[in-house]
């Protein structure tokens, strides 16, 4: 009865080792992660999300115990740029505590496998994790004939996104051409490229535009699903609250210089030096909604109009064609030439105006009328 | 016909007058301030200066004045006189106001040399009121859909949702600092046929947008 139990026993432990889940927590420890960095990570993923301090212990609770999800990276119509921006993040912790919580099963960039033994290791992925696993999707999804403008070991882009973004839990779509087209999708658009979301309408979403995303908000999103067991809330772009609730411009470190009336106006003049408001070097951030003056980039170092240049609006829906020419207020009029601006168009519209009704005051002046008369084929009322 | 003697007719109500007056001081606020937000010059001096701010704050001002000026009008449109009611607006539905509209513009093109003689709006101006009027419509739902965006969460932002799905954020904004052109094309225009009619129908057509009387050879329709 006792060697029974015993073996049984055994039996049970021989099978943990097998197949056992390692939670975040342990699987940090067994990294030499520190519990320090640990909670470091936890608060700033809290501020991240836009919670409060007070939520930081129990993220960490929650990381401590939830099991790592698996996660596909899959590389379409794009440059890699949002998986450079993941790898190279400046903050060498925060990036390998990313890669730590998730358990990347497939990303094309960085796997060792190759050919078809990736492919069946995709396949195995999702047939395993059906409905539990995340699906990273970096790049647009070219729709024009049948989409063979982008394979992956035979299969189009578009039917790879329709057979891993159904059963998956969710999927993320990294970038701006994932989650809108991008420039991929600019005009003339000759693949006939479009976001996810367009390509697998069913699928769930979770949009995180900008070129490239800040890692930050891949980690926070992934986070918050960890912690709270759904996605967080999404604006009518289908991006996260937490991270494109604000317009840039609101948020901006220049805003003060914008309130005051202090503008660079021309690069390198002494406002430019002076840290003075882009906005009439075409800073789109009064139309782009994104946290970069708070989250920034690389481990918060820095953001373009930190850097002095103006915000180009690269987290918004078709930016490349809404959002140029970059270096100036408002779009070109269509049908004008690019050197036409709206003012120049209305004010030529003003004096034509102008000028044609002075001749035809010029030439009332002259005539002879008939006055009002109280004829009958004349009432009026 | 120079020595025939005409009436005086109460024809503007005094909401009608108010609103023409709101719309036209709140335009040339809009119009002035918008310009110079669209292109700022530096005028702020230091960082503690408000310029821009106050500049933003008078244009928002008018347009909530603007914007409260032309619902009344509308709410008048079906409470007030004839001359002020919504059917004047439509005159091209009735041969009546086809016809008045013809003889009008035939006036304004040199064909005809008879001045007509309208008592309240005439058929060919309220036509271009009504083109104005959604030109206003689009001013509005533009510019408080650009401005809403400083609180995503509010209330106008979810009222005005569609306007995001109409327009890019920047088209917006294009299409916001076209029709102030527009309207300022709709001012000349205005103000040069306000100034012809009144030298050449001897109505006191200008004094009657003060007064409210008009002064016409018929006495009743």
């Amino acid at each position: 009865m006792g060697k029974k139990r015993a073996d049984a026993a055994r039996g049970r432990q021989a099978e943990d080792l097998e197949e056992r889940h390692y939670s975040v927590g342990e699987l940090l420890k067994e990294r030499g992660v520190s519990r320090r960095s640990f909670l470091k990570f936890c608060s700033t993923v809290t501020a991240a999300l836009a919670l409060p301090a007070s939520l930081a212990p129990s993220v960490a609770r929650a990381l401590d115990q939830v099991q790592r999800p698996p996660l596909v990276w899959l590389e379409f119509q794009g440059c890699t740029g949002d998986s450079e921006a993941l790898l190279r993040s400046a903050n060498p912790t925060v990036g390998e505590i990313v890669l730590d919580i998730l358990s990347v099963d497939y990303h094309e960039t960085i796997m060792a496998a190759a050919g078809h033994q990736a492919e069946a290791a995709l396949d195995k992925t999702i047939a395993d994790n059906k409905g539990k696993y995340f699906c990273v999707i970096e790049g647009s999804i070219p729709m024009k004939d049948g989409g063979v403008y982008g394979c992956v070991g035979g299969k189009s882009h578009l039917e790879r996104a329709r057979q891993v973004c159904g059963s998956a839990a969710a999927t993320i779509a990294i970038g701006t051409c994932a989650s809108y087209g991008g420039i991929a999708a600019a005009s003339p658009n000759p693949t006939g490229a479009v976001g996810v979301k367009e390509a697998v309408p069913g699928a769930t979403v979770i949009n995180l535009p900008g070129c490239p995303c800040n890692a930050d908000n891949l980690t926070a999103t992934i986070v918050h699903y960890l912690v709270f067991g759904k996605i967080p809330a999404l604006d009518g772009h289908g991006r996260p609250l937490f991270a494109y609730g604000k317009r840039i411009h609101d948020n901006c470190e220049r805003r003060p210089h914008f309130d005051a009336g202090q503008y660079v106006e021309h690069w390198g003049d002494d406002g430019h030096r002076g840290g003075f408001c882009l906005y009439k070097m075409g800073c789109k951030g009064p139309a782009t909604f994104h946290n970069c003056p708070t989250q920034r980039y690389n481990g918060k170092t820095s953001w373009p109009v930190a850097a002095g240049h103006p915000c180009a609006g690269c987290s918004e829906p078709s930016f490349w064609d809404t959002m140029s020419p970059m270096y100036r207020r408002l779009p070109n009029v269509p049908g004008f030439g690019i050197e036409h601006s709206a003012d120049m168009i209305g004010l030529g519209l003003a004096a034509g105006t102008a000028g044609a009704f002075a001749v035809h005051g010029a030439l009332n002046a002259l005539r002879k009328d008939k006055e009002p008369a109280n004829r009958d084929e004349n009432k009026e009322g | 016909m120079p020595n025939q003697p005409k009436f005086k007719r109460y024809v503007w109500q005094l909401p009608v007058r108010w609103c023409h007056w709101t719309n036209a001081l709140s335009i040339v606020v809009l119009c002035v301030t918008g310009f110079f937000i669209g292109t700022p010059i530096s005028f702020g001096g230091s960082p503690s200066d408000f310029t821009m701010g106050w500049i933003r704050f008078f244009h928002f001002t008018a347009a909530y004045a603007f914007t409260v000026s032309l619902a009344s009008r509308v709410l008048w449109s079906l409470i007030g006189n004839e001359f002020s009611g919504w059917r004047a607006f439509f005159p091209f539905f009735s041969a009546k106001g086809r016809d008045k509209m013809l003889k009008m513009l035939r006036y304004y093109l040199f064909l005809d040399r008879e001045v007509p003689e309208t008592i309240g709006h005439n058929p060919l101006a309220t036509t271009a009121y009504l083109a104005l009027f959604f030109l206003y419509m689009v001013m509005i739902a533009t510019g408080f859909a650009l401005y809403a965006q400083h609180a995503p969460h509010g209330v106008m932002h979810a009222a005005l949702g569609f306007m995001y799905t109409l327009f890019s954020n920047q088209g917006m904004r294009l299409t916001h600092h076209l029709s102030m052109w527009f309207i300022v094309g709709f001012a000349i225009n205005h103000i040069y046929s306000a100034w012809l009619m009144d030298i050449k129908e001897h109505g006191g057509e200008i004094s009657s947008m003060f007064s409210g009387y008009k002064f016409t050879v018929k006495k009743e329709d």
